[in-house]
C-alpha cells in the first residue's frame, strides 16, 4: 500500500513559506496578486492499515497545536483537491535515488514506532492561484522546484510505488581503446565524461597495448578520476612558461616553485620557532597551537555543483571540507567553518541573465540555507567569510568552504600498513555525485543541468556528525592507523590515495548500498556524501565494529591493504580491475603549458573633483555597495557560537551590528588562547595586477587577523584559486602572476602557507554563444593566527568619547579599482601596492600595543578607504568622529603646477600654514577613499597616547582626530588658502568639512541592500 | 548525598552542545557525565544513577519532521516510565534549545490531552528562518528551581523552531496562572528602572508580544522559558552555556560583561538544590 499523508498550516495560521515564495514569484514577473498555499508531506509504502497511518500522524509526523493533516492512498479524491480560490495543484518530489534525509529519518522513527515501512518519501505541494501554463511553469522551474534534484507532478500525483531500486545484473564492460584513433580518443573522454585531454588518453592506450588487453570501464574511471584536475591539480603543479614584462621564467613546477618554496623559506627562517607540523601533504594544513594540541584548516569550493542546485552544491561543500580535517593526521575535531561566496548582483534583472542559468538571488538564498542548514546541523560555528558581487559570476557563483580542526599532537601521523583492513564508515552509497571530479575540470554550458545532475549530491549533516562523534572516540582509543575522506572521485580516490605506497584489494559487492542496482563502477566512483575510508589493524576491528554499532553508524570492512603495488577490485568474486600504482598515480604525461602577462596599468587620470568638495554622497554610495554593505542577513543566520568558545564574534559593537574584522574564539573552553580567522579577497584589482590583487589580499587577511589581536609572528595562510580556463596562456599568466606575490608577500611577511586548493575552467557558455563569461581571477587568501591571550583582544567598534584616533600605515595615490572609482564609474588609478617592510613593522608594533592594552579599538582600512572604515567604527561604537585628513601619513606628491603655487604660497605666508596638498584638490578623495594596503585606524585613551605612540617611532602613524559625544561622523578636509584679495596678515587657513553625516543615516545606508 | 550532584548529558544523534553543556555543569561544581540515548534506551535504569538529566541543544535527529519531535516520541515510547519516576524522585531535568522543544513535546512540561496532543508547542520563528541573536530575558516567578535568585538575564538563542505557541488563548492564561511561563523575553535594561518596568507592564498577558527583535521570534506572551508544576523541570530556548565566561559576552570589549557570565547561575541553581 502506498499511503499519502498531507501536512499543511492550520487554517488560522500564516502560511510563511506560501507568503515568501508569492513575494519571489512576483519578483519573478508573475502577476500581483499571486497566492501560493503550501504542505509538505510524506509517501509512505508498506503494509500498513489505517490505523497504523493515524498512529503516524498523531505521534510523529503532525503537531496539532499548528498542523492539520490529511492522509488517504495516493491518487485519492480527496488529496488532490483545489483549494478554492487556487486553480492548480503542483507537487514537488526528490528524484529516485536523490538523498532524502527528512524520508530516511522518518522511516527509522515509524519503525521506532512498531511500524515497519518499506520505503518513505517526502514532497512538497503547492496550490498556486491562476496562471497562464507558461507562467506556470516559470514558477514551477524557478522557485518551486530544481529539476537538477527534483521533479514536478502538475495535477494528482498518481503514483503505483515507490522505486527503490532494481536487482542489477553484472556484466563485465571492457573499453575497446587499444584500436582508438586520436578522434575515438577525444570522443571516448568526452562521452565518457572523462574530461581527459587527448595526451592523456593516448598515454592509457599505449599502456594497455603493451598489457596486450582493453582496460575495463573501471580502469579507465579510475585513472580519469585521479588524473583529474580536481585530484593532481595537473595544471598549477605542472611545467609552465610564463613571460610577462619582467621576461620569462620557465617552471617545471609551478606550485612547488612558487607557494611551496616559499612555506619551506618562512620555515628556515624561523628556525626553532618553527611551528609547520604537516603542510601541502595531507589533507590539510597543521600548525602548533598549545602544548597539547594543534590546528588544522582547509579551505574547498565546491562551485560547479553549487551553480547548478545551490543548496546541495553548498552544503555538500561545507559538509566536504569539515571531513578534510577530520580526514587529516589521525583525524581532527571541527571548531569552526569559514564561507566566502562570489555572486552576480542579487538585483540583476531576469531579461538580462543567459539561458541555462539561475538568477543570482535564487544562487544566494539556496547558498547560504546550505551552508546554514549543514553547519548549524553539525554544531560547528560558522564564524568568519565575505561575499563578493561581480556581474561576471552570473554562470558560475564561487562557493569557498573552510573547515579549521583541533587535532591531538600525538594523532598527526598516518601509516596503513599491508594487512590493514579497509574500512568504511558513516553513510551509505549511492548513485549520487557520480562524476563529481572530472566534472569540475569542465566548463559549464547552458545544457550542463541535463548532463551533469549526477554530480549534484545532496548531504546529510546528521549522519556526518554521527560519523564524527564515533570517529574521534576511535581515534583517542588508537582503533585505526589511517583514515582519509570520501570526496571527489570516492573510492577511487580515498582507497588509490592512502595505498599509494602499499597496494590494496577491494571487493565492492560487500560495500552498503541506499539502494540496489548500482553496477561496479558506480560503487566505486560514487561520490555519495558523509563517508570516510579507514585503515584498521585486524585487531582493532571488532572493537571498531562495536563501537560503531553502539552509536547507530554503520562501518563496513570492505578490503584490504596488500603490499602488491597493485589496486585490484572485485565484484563477488570478478575481477573487475587490476591497475599499477605507479602507472596510477605516476604515468600521468606532463603537460607544459604556455603563460603571459601583462599588466593594466592606466594613466592617473581623475574621476570628477567636486567643488565645494563635498563627499558625503559618496560614502552613502560607497556604504550602500554590494561588496561593503552590511551581511547581517547572512551571518545572523548561521550559528556562530555553538561550542561556546565565541570570543569575538562577524558582528559586533553597541547594538551587535557593527563589521568585526575577524573572528577569535577559545578552541578550549579550559583556556584562554585563542584563534583569530580571517580573509582577504579583492577581485576587482586582479583586473590591474594580479600580482598586486594577491598581494592585497594577503596583507588584508594579515591585517584583519592583526586587528583584533593576532600575533603577527604566528599566522598561517591558505590559498584558494578560482580561475577561468588556463589553457588560456594569458588567463594562466594571471595566475602565475598571482602566485608569485603569494611567494614574495608569504617570504616577506614571514608566515608560511598551509595549504591550498585550486578550481581551475570556472566559465559558461551561454547556449549558441561562440564565447564564453570567465569569472575574474579569484583568489581567496584565508588566514589563522595564534592569540595569546582572548583577554587582549579589541573590536572595531569606538568606545569612548574624548579618545584619541590614530591613522597607522601610509595613504597612497591608489584609487585604482576602489569603490570610489566604481561608485563614479572610472577604471583609472592605480591598484594598491604592498610594502611588506614597512607592514610587518606596523603589524608587530600594533600588536605590542594590543598587548599593552593600549588600543581600546581597532579596525582596518580596506574597501572604501579611510572614509568608510570611520564610518564603520562610529556608527559600531554609538559615538561621533571627528577626523582631520591634514593630519593622515601619505605619500602623495601633486602635480608639478600645483608644487610649485605652494611653494610660493609656502613663501608668503608661514611655511607651517600650508598643507603641502592644500592646493591639489583631487588629494581629498584620494585620502579618504585609496584602498592602500597596511592600514589601520586606532583608538587610544588619551592617557595611554605616549605609550602608544612611543612603538610606532620611525613608523607613519599620527594623531588624526577624536571619538566625539556627538552623533556625526565629521571629517574635515586640507586647510584652503585665503581667497584673493584677503590681506595676508588676515589670512585664515580654514578647513572646510568633506563629509559629515548622522550615525544612523550611515548605518542605515549600510544595512539596508541586503537586509533581505 | 554525594556533594556534588552527577548530570547526564543526553546526547542522540544530531546533538551538539553536549560538551560546552557539560563544562557549565562542571564549572557550576556537578559531575556531568555525557551519555548517548542508546545507552539509556538499552538500560533506562541507568538514569537513577543521576540527579539532574540534561537534554542539551542541537538538532536532534535533524529535526527532520518537526524540532525535536523525533527525540521526542523515543522519549515517551522507550523512557516514558523511568522519566516519571525520575521526576517524582525529587530530581531534575534541564532542556536548552533544543532540549526545550524535546521535553515540550514529550509531554514532559504539561501532559497531553489526550488525542488532542500537549497543548503547547514550539513552532517556526515569525521570520521564517534560523536566526542567531543575543535577547534580554526576565524572570516572572521563583516558581522554578534552576531560575531562584534571578531577575534578568542576558543570553544567546539559536534556533528556528522558537516560537512558543499555545493551543488557543485559554491554554495561554491556564499555564500562565500556573505559574508556569517563567521565563519571558524583555527589553534592554536601559533608563530607569521604573521607565523598564512600565514599559514592560504595558506587554503584560498573552496579546501583547514586544516588537521584533526583543521577542526574536514572536513567542506568545514573550514565553522564552516554562517549567513543570514541580517547578524541577525546565526548558527554555536561550543558551545559558553561552554565557558562563565574561570573554562570551557580545559586549565584552565595551566593559559590559560581569565577573562571570549569567549562564552559570542557572547550573549553579541546579547544583545547590542538592547541596
Amino acid at each position: 500500500m502506498l499511503w499519502q499523508v498531507d501536512i499543511r498550516p492550520l487554517p488560522q495560521l500564516p502560511d510563511l513559506v506560501g507568503q515568501s515564495l508569492a513575494v519571489d514569484g512576483v519578483d519573478l514577473g508573475l502577476p500581483q496578486g499571486l497566492s501560493i498555499k503550501t504542505a509538505r508531506g510524506f509517501l509512505i509504502q508498506g503494509s500498513l492499515g489505517e490505523g497504523d497511518i493515524r498512529k503516524a500522524i498523531l505521534e510523529l509526523l503532525c503537531d496539532p497545536v499548528v498542523e492539520q493533516a490529511i492522509f488517504g492512498v495516493v491518487g485519492a479524491a480527496h488529496l488532490n483537491d483545489l483549494i478554492p480560490g487556487y486553480s492548480h495543484l503542483v507537487y514537488v518530489l526528490p528524484r529516485p535515488g536523490v538523498m532524502d534525509p527528512v524520508a530516511q529519518s522518518t522511516q527509522a522513527a515509524l519503525r521506532d514506532l512498531g511500524l515497519s515501512a518499506e520505503a518513505v518519501r517526502t514532497f512538497r505541494k503547492f496550490w498556486v492561484s491562476s496562471l497562464t501554463t507558461k507562467e506556470l511553469d516559470l514558477l514551477c522551474t524557478k522557485l518551486l522546484a530544481n529539476e537538477a534534484v527534483e521533479q514536478t507532478v502538475i495535477g494528482p500525483l498518481r503514483l503505483e510505488r515507490l522505486d527503490i531500486g532494481r536487482p542489477y545484473q553484472f556484466s563485465l564492460v571492457e573499453v575497446p581503446i587499444r584500436c582508438m584513433d586520436d578522434d575515438q580518443l577525444v570522443e571516448l573522454s568526452r562521452q565518457g565524461q572523462l574530461y581527459l585531454s587527448l595526451e592523456e588518453m593516448r598515454a592509457i592506450r599505449d599502456y594497455f597495448r603493451q598489457l596486450n588487453r582493453d582496460p575495463t570501464d573501471a580502469e579507465l574511471e579510475t585513472l580519469a578520476q585521479t588524473w583529474s584536475e580536481h585530484c593532481s591539480h595537473k595544471t598549477l603543479a605542472g611545467a609552465i612558461e610564463y613571460e610577462d614584462e619582467n621576461g620569462r621564467r620557465h617552471f617545471s613546477n609551478m606550485l612547488r616553485e612558487t607557494i611551496f618554496a616559499a612555506t619551506e623559506k618562512v620555515r628556515v627562517a624561523l628556525g626553532e620557532h618553527d611551528w609547520c607540523v604537516s603542510v601541502f601533504e595531507d589533507n590539510a594544513g597543521v600548525v602548533r597551537f598549545d602544548d597539547d594540541f594543534h590546528v588544522v584548516f582547509k579551505v574547498e569550493t565546491h562551485n560547479h555543483p553549487s551553480a547548478l542546485e545551490p543548496y546541495g552544491g553548498a552544503s555538500t561543500g561545507i559538509g566536504g571540507v569539515i571531513r578534510d580535517p577530520l580526514g587529516t593526521g589521525l583525524g581532527a575535531q571541527p571548531i569552526c567553518n569559514t564561507d566566502v561566496f562570489c555572486f552576480a548582483p542579487p538585483d540583476t534583472p531576469y531579461e538580462a541573465l543567459p539561458p541555462g542559468v539561475l538568477h543570482p538571488r535564487r544562487v544566494m538564498r539556496g547558498v547560504v540555507a546550505g551552508v546554514r542548514d549543514y553547519g548549524n546541523r553539525m554544531g560547528i560555528p560558522t564564524v568568519n567569510g565575505a561575499i563578493y558581487f561581480d556581474p561576471r559570476y552570473v554562470g558560475n557563483p564561487l562557493v569557498y568552504c573552510g573547515n579549521v580542526g583541533l587535532l591531538p599532537k600525538d594523532k598527526v601521523r598516518k601509516s596503513p600498513q599491508p594487512g590493514d583492513f579497509i574500512v568504511v564508515v558513516g553513510g551509505r552509497t549511492g548513485r549520487d555525485g557520480i562524476h563529481g571530479a572530472t566534472f569540475s575540470s569542465a566548463e559549464l554550458t547552458s545544457h550542463s543541468e541535463e548532463i551533469s545532475g549526477g554530480a549534484v549530491q545532496i548531504g546529510n549533516p546528521i549522519t556526518e556528525k554521527m560519523m564524527v562523534d564515533v570517529l574521534l572516540e576511535a581515534r583517542n582509543r588508537g582503533l585505526y592507523r589511517g583514515i582519509t575522506d570520501c570526496g571527489a572521485g570516492g573510492f577511487s580516490s580515498a582507497v588509490g590515495e592512502m595505498a599509494r605506497e602499499i597496494g590494496a584489494v577491494v571487493w565492492l559487492d560487500r560495500v552498503p548500498l541506499k539502494y540496489e542496482g548500482l553496477s561496479y563502477t558506480e560503487i566505486w566512483i560514487s561520490e555519495a556524501q558523509e563517508r570516510m575510508v579507514l585503515a584498521v589493524p585486524p585487531h582493532c576491528w571488532p572493537e571498531l565494529e562495536s563501537l560503531c554499532r553502539s552509536e547507530g553508524v554503520e562501518a563496513t570492512v570492505i578490503g584490504e591493504f596488500r603490499s602488491t603495488g597493485r589496486l585490484q577490485l572485485f565484484y563477488h568474486g570478478d575481477q573487475v580491475a587490476d591497475l599499477d600504482m605507479k602507472f596510477l598515480h605516476r604515468g600521468r604525461p606532463t603537460i607544459v603549458r604556455k603563460a603571459h602577462y601583462r599588466p593594466y596599468c592606466p594613466e592617473n587620470a581623475f574621476c570628477g573633483v567636486k567643488w565645494p568638495p563635498d563627499y558625503t554622497d559618496d560614502l552613502y554610495r560607497i556604504l550602500g555597495s554590494l561588496n561593503i554593505a552590511s551581511k547581517h542577513w547572512v551571518i545572523r543566520q548561521y550559528d556562530h557560537e555553538v561550542q561556546g568558545g565565541s570570543v569575538i564574534k562577524p558582528l559586533v559593537g553597541r547594538d551587535n551590528d557593527g563589521p568585526s574584522d575577524a573572528a577569535v574564539l577559545r578552541p578550549r573552553l579550559d583556556s584562554y588562547r585563542g584563534l583569530a580567522v580571517a580573509c582577504g579577497m579583492n577581485p576587482a584589482y586582479g583586473d590591474w595586477d594580479t600580482y598586486w590583487m594577491a598581494a592585497s589580499a594577503i596583507d588584508e587577511a594579515l591585517r584583519n587577523c592583526v586587528a583584533v589581536g593576532a600575533d603577527p609572528a604566528r599566522i598561517a595562510l591558505l590559498d584558494n584559486f578560482c580561475w577561468g580556463n588556463t589553457a588560456r596562456a594569458e588567463t594562466l599568466g594571471s595566475l602565475v602572476r598571482a602566485a608569485l606575490a603569494c611567494h614574495d608577500l608569504a617570504v616577506a611577511f614571514g608566515v608560511p602557507f598551509i595549504s591550498g586548493k585550486d578550481s581551475l575552467n570556472n566559465e559558461f557558455r551561454p547556449a549558441g554563444s561562440e564565447t564564453t563569461i570567465c569569472i575574474p581571477p579569484s583568489l581567496l587568501i584565508s588566514a589563522i593566527g595564534i592569540v595569546p591571550d582572548v583577554r587582549n583582544c579589541v573590536t572595531m567598534d569606538v568606545k569612548e568619547p574624548g579618545n584619541f584616533i590614530y591613522v597607522l600605515g601610509t595613504t597612497e595615490n591608489e584609487l585604482g579599482g576602489s569603490h570610489f572609482c566604481r561608485v563614479r564609474g572610472s577604471v583609472c588609478g592605480q591598484v594598491p601596492r604592498v610594502n611588506p617592510q614597512c607592514a610587518r613593522q606596523i603589524f608587530h608594533a600594533l600588536h605590542q600595543a594590543i598587548r599593552k592594552g593600549l588600543v581600546r579599538a581597532c579596525h582596518d582600512l580596506s574597501e572604501g578607504g579611510l572614509a568608510v572604515a570611520a564610518a564603520e567604527m562610529a556608527f559600531a561604537g554609538g559615538f561621533g568622529l571627528r577626523l582631520f585628513l591634514s593630519q593622515v601619513p601619505h605619500n602623495l606628491s601633486p602635480p608639478d603646477e600645483v608644487r610649485h603655487q605652494v611653494d610660493s604660497l609656502r613663501q608668503r605666508f608661514d611655511r607651517e600654514k600650508v598643507h603641502p596638498l592644500a592646493l591639489w584638490p583631487e588629494a581629498i578623495p584620494i585620502l579618504l577613499f585609496s584602498e592602500s594596503n597596511s592600514r589601520f585606524l586606532v583608538e587610544v585613551r588619551p592617557a595611554d597616547a605616549p605609550a602608544f605612540e612611543e612603538l610606532f617611532i620611525g613608523l607613519p602613524c599620527a594623531l588624526v582626530g577624536e571619538v566625539t559625544e556627538s552623533s556625526f561622523l565629521e571629517i574635515v578636509g586640507l586647510p584652503l588658502p585665503p581667497p584673493a584679495g584677503i590681506p595676508d596678515e588676515d589670512a585664515d587657513f580654514a578647513a572646510p568639512v568633506v563629509i559629515k553625516a548622522p550615525l544612523a543615516e550611515l548605518k542605515a545606508a549600510w544595512q539596508r541592500p541586503l537586509d533581505w | 548525598m554525594d556533594a556534588k550532584p552527577r548530570v547526564l548529558v543526553l546526547r542522540a544523534p544530531g546533538t551538539n552542545c553536549d560538551v560546552e553543556t557539560a563544562f557549565a555543569f562542571q564549572m557550576a561544581g556537578a559531575i556531568p557525565e555525557r551519555v548517548h540515548v542508546l545507552r539509556l534506551v538499552e538500560n533506562p535504569r541507568l538514569l537513577y544513577k543521576y540527579q539532574i538529566l540534561c537534554l542539551p541543544g542541537g538538532f536532534s535527529y535533524g529535526d527532520d519532521i518537526a524540532a525535536g519531535r523525533i527525540l521526542a516520541t523515543q522519549l515517551r515510547i522507550h523512557l516514558g516510565e523511568v522519566l516519571q519516576d525520575f521526576c517524582q524522585k525529587d530530581k531534575l531535568i534541564l532542556g536548552i534549545c533544543n532540549g526545550f522543544q524535546v521535553l515540550l513535546k514529550a509531554g514532559l512540561l504539561t501532559p497531553p490531552e489526550g488525542e488532542l496532543g500537549v497543548p503547547a508547542t514550539l513552532t517556526w520563528n515569525d521570520s521564517g528562518r534560523f536566526e542567531d541573536r543575543w535577547v534580554y530575558l526576565r524572570v516572572v516567578n521563583e516558581k522554578c528551581v534552576f531560575l531562584r535568585g534571578i531577575k534578568r538575564l542576558y543570553l544567546p538563542i539559536a534556533h528556528a523552531e522558537g516560537k512558543f505557541i499555545t493551543r488557543h488563548a485559554e491554554w495561554f492564561c491556564r499555564l500562565e496562572a500556573a505559574g508556569l511561563l517563567v521565563l519571558r523575553y524583555a527589553l534592554p535594561p536601559h533608563g530607569s528602572q521604573e521607565d523598564l518596568s512600565a514599559a514592560e507592564a504595558s506587554y503584560e498577558g498573552s496579546e501583547r508580544e514586544l516588537p521584533f527583535p526583543f521577542n526574536p521570534n514572536g513567542s506568545q506572551g514573550n514565553v522564552a522559558g516554562m517549567c513543570d508544576i514541580t517547578g524541577r523541570i525546565f526548558g527554555l530556548m536561550p543558551h545559558p552555556e553561552r554565557y558562563i565566561d565574561p570573554t562570551q559576552h557580545p559586549r565584552w570589549t565595551r566593559g559590559e560583561a560581569g565577573k562571570e557570565g549569567d549562564g552559570l547561575k542557572v547550573f549553579r541553581n541546579a547544583v545547590e538544590y542538592f547541596c
